[in-house]
């Protein structure tokens, strides 16, 4: 056990994956030393330096640096899969999927469905999500429910280093496609991670707090974001259960429905637009399956319905925040309040 | 000043750096006697009741209910009553200004180490005095070595303790065998090989009481004194909602109602604590260990090993060591064991004394050897 980053847990997750099953396959834009780059067995390891370095143990024909034509590798990655390896295909920004559409949704994610169970698909895309980078609204989006969207694709969102690990290991050694979602702002962050491989299981939800008052469920970064408003809300006497789903396909229902049961109140916090996305998902389940429990309306905390705005001031308001989680706890905190004195 | 003595943060294993002192339990001016429940601490990992090392009358509460403070930092003053205020506040001014928290990744304090034993890799933690009498602290059925938290420093003072993860459990080699007793034990005796000791004081609890007992009677010179805590191996039963639940659970909320089995007082149990089960449940091989070993020792609320008669081959001191409120394996186990036997019965505990009632447990296995 040692502090890893989030990039080191999930280049340790390839590794030890990579080490166990020689099907296992990497392949994406730069992961190894890009065409032309200086020195060719210098890895890159990807435009954020996660791969860097498994180049040199598993050599090129594990690990495949390909054009810049997500089309092409992305659906090399379905077939290959199909045909018995276990790719691992890195799409650099989740903003750039709308040249592979097809291959992930009609391809990959139908194969098991259309083959009647005779055809697996344990293939994984890792991308990049998330604002907060400086990146505009090309490279800065979230997307992940659109690929929640999709029968028969995974969807996992690690929110610390060692959720990215186990989740990333997980999802290399499913049968199905599963989209990994990195986000961008979190490489950095560091805690203890186990040397030793371990998987954690898809569609089993972490309560990483628990409290009486609001539950507070979040997604991928948010999770941390969620942690903290809750330690400070506590210390006013305010207390929260916090859940990370951990996966949004497949989904935990059972314990986001027992904790909105138990404390009557729900927060969501979704750094996706509010349309569509996981935050009105789940408050669609919580109001169809938990309405009679409820003691205040649910509350949603997410990016507004607009693109990610290049401007630091502007993109800083436009990330949910602590303060924004906290502000939706205190409302409906007091709404209960209200609602008891008349 | 010399009958001035500080009460200190506790360090409970290895990663504990802080804790809070959630609650005194006895008020400024009272007698308290060493061992007497004095607070309440809560760290991230465990909640447990703190017991006075000292005796005397505590003088003044340096640390008040809700604070958290460093390990070592000063939580209270006991002295004989007949010591002037003055001298009290001026012990406190002077510990104050002279304190400074130990660093978390403190160079001194012993680390857990692998031994390449015959068995396979094991982890260890040693500590104590290299010339001190060998103690060898064994864990139970999906525990490890820092289940010995409240115990290993403590008996560390005099005697080289070395607390192991058996096979299947924390660092060590996740290959068991038949996970049988008889397997586990020749592990232990590998590592005693590998480690160069010739004789240890064994303590082991339930599952690992039944592998102390078991070297004990197949290599009764390795053995100076036995101390078997909750030993699996005395009764017909164990409790298989615990066996089952253990392996089986793999969420945090059904698993935490299984882990409050083994003590009294559920509120010891921490969101912490049940997390690290499960962090350990998700290592490769883990689950499939604990599946192996479950098999091969349990059978559906039945108990397959017996190692009861086997003390009939023990020359050493053997004392047991029950919770009275044990729900995992009953305390009626110690009934009807040969005088030479001393049982120790422990009120207020469950499965896991060495917890729960830590300082009764210490003294036990100080007396013994």
């Amino acid at each position: 056990m040692s502090n890893k980053s989030y990039r080191q847990a999930i280049a340790e997750a390839l590794t030890q994956e990579m080490r166990r099953d020689h099907r296992v396959v990497i392949m994406g834009e730069d992961i190894a030393g890009g065409l032309g780059a200086p020195g060719e067995d210098d890895a890159w390891g990807g435009p954020l330096g996660v791969t860097k370095g498994l180049m040199a143990e598993f050599g090129r024909e594990r690990v495949l640096d390909t054009p810049i034509s997500e089309s092409a590798f992305i659906g090399a990655a379905a077939g290959a899969a199909a045909t018995g390896l276990r790719p691992v295909a890195e799409l650099m920004f989740v903003d750039f999927m709308g040249v592979c559409f097809d291959q992930i949704f009609n391809q990959a994610a139908k194969f098991r469905y259309m083959f009647g169970g005779k055809a697996v698909t344990p293939m994984v895309v890792r991308t990049m999500y998330g604002a907060g980078f400086r990146a505009a609204s090309q490279h800065s989006q979230c997307l992940y429910p659109l690929f929640t969207h999709i029968p028969g694709l995974k969807v996992a969102l690690p929110s610390n280093a060692y959720e990215a690990k186990g989740l990333l290991t997980q999802a290399i050694r499913d049968d199905d496609p599963v989209i990994f979602f990195e986000h961008k702002a979190m490489y950095d962050m560091e805690m203890e991670v186990p040397d030793e491989p371990y998987a954690i299981a898809f569609g089993e939800a972490n309560v990483t707090r628990e409290g009486d008052d609001v539950t507070i469920i979040a997604f991928g970064r948010m999770v941390n974001l969620a942690n903290e408003a809750a330690d400070n809300l506590a210390k006013n006497g305010v207390t929260c259960t916090v859940v990370d789903p951990r996966t949004t396909s497949p989904l935990d229902r059972e314990t986001i429905l027992e904790t909105a049961a138990e404390t009557g109140r729900v927060v969501v916090v979704d750094e996706a637009h509010p349309r569509c996305s996981m935050a009105s998902d789940i408050a669609g389940l919580v109001a169809q399956e938990a309405f009679g429990e409820l003691k205040a309306p649910i509350k949603l905390v997410t990016a507004p319905h607009a693109p990610v705005p290049f401007s630091p001031a502007l993109e800083d308001i436009y990330i949910p925040s602590v303060a924004k989680i906290e502000a939706a706890v205190t409302e409906i905190v007091e709404y209960g309040e209200k609602a008891a004195a008349e | 000043m010399s009958s001035i003595k500080p009460i200190t943060m506790p360090k409970w294993g290895l990663a504990m750096d802080e804790g809070m002192l959630a609650r005194w339990a006895v008020e400024e001016g009272a007698e308290i006697a060493p061992g007497q429940e004095i607070m309440d601490i809560e760290t991230t990992k465990i909640a447990n009741v703190f017991e006075s090392p000292v005796g005397g009358i505590l003088r003044k509460q340096v640390v008040s209910e809700g604070e958290t403070v460093p390990v070592g930092a000063l939580l209270g003053v006991v002295s004989e009553p007949d010591v002037p205020d003055g001298e009290v506040e001026a012990f406190v001014t002077e510990f104050l200004e002279n304190f400074t928290p130990e660093e978390t990744d403190d160079a001194g304090a012993p680390t857990p180490e692998m031994v390449e034993t015959a068995s396979g890799a094991i982890r260890r933690l040693k500590a104590g005095p290299d010339d001190g009498a060998a103690v060898i602290l064994i864990h139970g059925f999906g525990a490890d070595l820092n289940g010995w938290m409240f115990n290993q420093a403590e008996l560390a003072a005099e005697r080289q303790v070395h607390a192991i993860d058996l096979p299947g459990h924390g660092g060590s080699t996740k290959s068991v065998g038949d996970g049988a007793v008889a397997t586990l034990a020749a592990a232990v005796t590998a590592y005693m090989d590998a480690a160069e000791i010739n004789s240890a004081h064994l303590v082991g609890h339930s599952l690992g009481g039944a592998v102390a007992t078991s070297i004990a009677a197949a290599s009764p010179e390795r053995v100076s004194a036995l101390t078997l805590i909750a030993p699996a191996g005395f009764g017909s039963d164990v409790s298989q909602d615990f066996i089952e639940g253990f392996i089986g659970q793999s969420r945090a909320r059904k698993l935490r109602p299984i882990i409050e089995l083994l003590v009294a007082d559920p509120s010891l149990v921490t969101a912490d604590m049940v997390e690290e089960v499960l962090k350990f449940k998700r290592l490769d091989g883990v689950v499939a260990a604990l599946r192996t070993i479950a098999d091969a020792n349990f059978d559906n609320g039945a108990q397959r090993v017996q190692v009861r008669d086997h003390l009939g081959n023990v020359s050493a001191p053997v004392q047991v060591i029950w919770g009275e409120d044990d729900r995992i394996l009953a305390a009626g186990h110690a009934d009807g064991l040969p005088d030479s036997v001393k049982v120790i019965r422990l009120a207020g505990a469950g499965h896991i004394p060495h917890m729960e009632k830590a300082a009764d447990v210490n003294a036990a296995i100080s007396a013994l050897g």
